[in-house]
């Protein structure tokens, strides 16, 4: 694979003196669906609207499929499609004119046959002489989506796509993610819904207070990032740990009725055969036990909690 | 540059946009100032015109329509450009403008040539109802129409302009009701200014919109308050003010980018 997008020393400062992004640099491979999470105001959106074109850059470099972003900015913008976050259509515009002139915008020649498919695909053409404003927030969302879609883009940057839809639209939506996808299409999405990232992506990219702290194969990251955690429901409770159960990292939790012992996810040797023949050893028996890994969210909420803010 | 050389379907796309919004409120688009105009034209034209004496050999009802008509230009393109940019801006779909691959001058030819397309065809439909109602004698009709154009897409760039300083809906009122009205009442629009005193004749000679009707007026009567070469020429350097301070706006991003 390689990358169809190349971001290298991105910082933005706002006017206000707002250091937004620092020192960023990634690389978006072609065809990949990334996924750039981080908390409120951690530089989600200002990275994706400086690619797009609508925010500049204070210093650093970005390449979309080799063109310069602010030189050969036809080129690179030509594309890209994008859904932002905020909710904003064309009040009076209908459905498909607004379809059609997206697709005109960003250069292509009308094609009332390929917007029909769009539209289709987005459960929309039936509503395509809908005036915009007479439609539901879920409906405005796919029509964001259509016109994004309208110039047949190769990169696909939704941010934030389904904030405050409901759950079949996020099936939907998630449906087409990956039909594009299966085209050949880039997807870089920024969500608050961990589950999301851990549904969808390929990579994974924690960004925050302006600095990109981690990228990572999903699986990868939760591998190394992630705890796994044995419980034992011990038929007897016990008082405390006994001594011989030193070497592990064990906890006595639910009064003394559950074992707890939390490992890497990485480590090859997790050393349970070695406890549970020791537990038997020591007499202590055991009714039930069940491990559980941690999910992409608890990965998320330790690493933006551990890495704090970079600077005071 | 390789690839698209000029976005002629970008350009293209928001001028029908633009267009289409025209054609949605074309009733009130047309009818307002084909009914203010027919006040002036019979109540100054008519009713008071016909007791006052004719100007420089044209009656009054007449010698005030090239004046009503560039009201109109400067009014309607003003507010027709200021909106269609500042629409978006409001709405926040400009984001979308923004981030197209369309360059600045393709941009400003959509929102600017929509809007001067409007006023140039109001400033048509003006004239047709004022010279129902008075002798309307037109004696050169090429300057007539490129003074109409020239004007319009200047106009519609100071509109245009508007739209993106205006931080709301009134600062957006704000220019044609402190600025271009008056400056069109005192530039002449319903006297020649050499029914002005001597003092006051000079100080009209500041307000640039004497020069815009002067001229005008010359391409339908043959007479002019300033020399017709000074009206062009005053009229391409407000073209290229405002193609100066469009082309700084885009440079830097002014009220448009962060």
């Amino acid at each position: 694979m390689s990358a169809v997008i190349s971001i290298s020393g991105l910082t933005k400062t706002y006017a206000g003196g707002h250091h937004a992004l620092e020192d960023v640099s990634l690389d978006i491979e072609r065809g990949e669906i990334f996924a750039l999470l981080g908390p409120n105001g951690a530089g989600k959106t200002t990275l994706i609207s400086i690619v797009c074109g609508i925010v500049r850059p204070t210093a650093g470099t970005v390449l979309v499929d080799g063109h310069d972003i602010v030189r050969d900015y036809r080129q690179a913008r030509a594309t890209i499609g994008l859904v932002p976050q905020e909710l904003v259509t064309e009040a009076f515009e209908t459905v498909f004119a607004a379809a059609r002139f997206s697709r005109g915008l960003f250069g292509r020649p009308p094609d009332d046959a390929y917007l029909e498919r769009v539209l289709r695909d987005l459960s929309l053409w039936d509503r395509r002489g809908d005036i915009m404003m007479t439609l539901s927030g879920g409906m405005k969302r796919r029509v964001m989506i259509a016109k994004a879609l309208s110039h047949e883009p190769r990169i696909l940057f939704l941010d934030e796509p389904t904030a405050g839809v409901d759950v079949e639209l996020r099936r939907d939506m998630w449906a087409l993610v990956r039909r594009l996808r299966d085209s050949g299409v880039t997807i870089i999405l920024t969500t608050h819904y961990i589950d999301e990232a851990e549904e969808m992506a390929d990579r994974i990219g924690v960004i925050n207070h302006g600095r990109l702290i981690v990228v990572e194969e999903k699986l990868r990251l939760m591998r190394k990032l992630g705890k796994r955690q044995l419980t034992l429901t011990l038929q007897d409770p016990l008082a405390a740990l006994p001594q011989e159960l030193g070497e592990w990292p064990l906890a006595l939790k639910a009064n003394g009725h559950e074992l707890e012992l939390t490992f890497d996810a990485a480590l090859e040797q997790t050393g349970i055969p070695a406890l549970l023949r020791r537990l038997e050893q020591l007499g202590i028996n055991y009714r039930d036990l069940n491990t559980r890994e941690s999910s992409l969210e608890e990965i998320f909420v330790s690493l933006v909690s551990e890495r704090g803010p970079g600077r005071a | 540059m390789s690839g698209m050389a000029f976005n002629r379907h970008g350009a293209w796309a928001i001028y029908r946009f633009e267009m289409a919004r025209f054609l949605r409120t074309l009733l009130q688009s047309v009818l307002t100032p084909v009914i203010t105009t027919a006040l002036f034209v019979v109540v100054f034209g008519a009713a008071i015109g016909s007791r006052m004496a004719e100007v420089g050999g044209v009656s009054y009802g007449a010698f005030i329509v090239p004046g009503l008509i560039m009201l109109s230009l400067f009014t309607e393109s003003i507010s027709n450009a200021s909106f269609g940019i500042h629409f978006p801006k409001f709405t926040g779909t400009i984001y979308e403008i923004l981030s197209a691959p369309v360059s600045p001058f393709e941009i400003v030819a959509g929102y600017v040539g929509a809007a001067a397309t409007k006023s140039v065809l109001l400033g048509l439909v003006i004239l047709a109802t004022a010279a129902f109602f008075v002798p309307v004698t037109i004696l050169h009709p090429f300057w007539m129409m490129a003074f109409m154009l020239l004007t319009a897409v200047t106009f519609s760039l100071f509109g245009f302009i508007v739209g993106i300083w205006a931080k709301n809906w009134e600062q957006m009122q704000l220019i044609p009701m402190l600025i271009v009205t008056p400056l069109t009442f005192l530039g002449g629009a319903f006297y020649s200014i050499d029914m002005l005193p001597g003092a006051w004749r000079t100080v009209t000679l500041f307000n640039p919109v004497v020069y815009l009707i002067s001229g005008f007026r010359w391409s339908f009567y043959g007479k002019s308050d300033v020399a017709v070469g000074l009206s062009l020429a005053m009229t391409l350097v407000f073209l290229v003010l405002c193609l100066a301070a469009v082309a700084w706006i885009f440079r830097t991003g002014w009220r448009l980018k962060h």
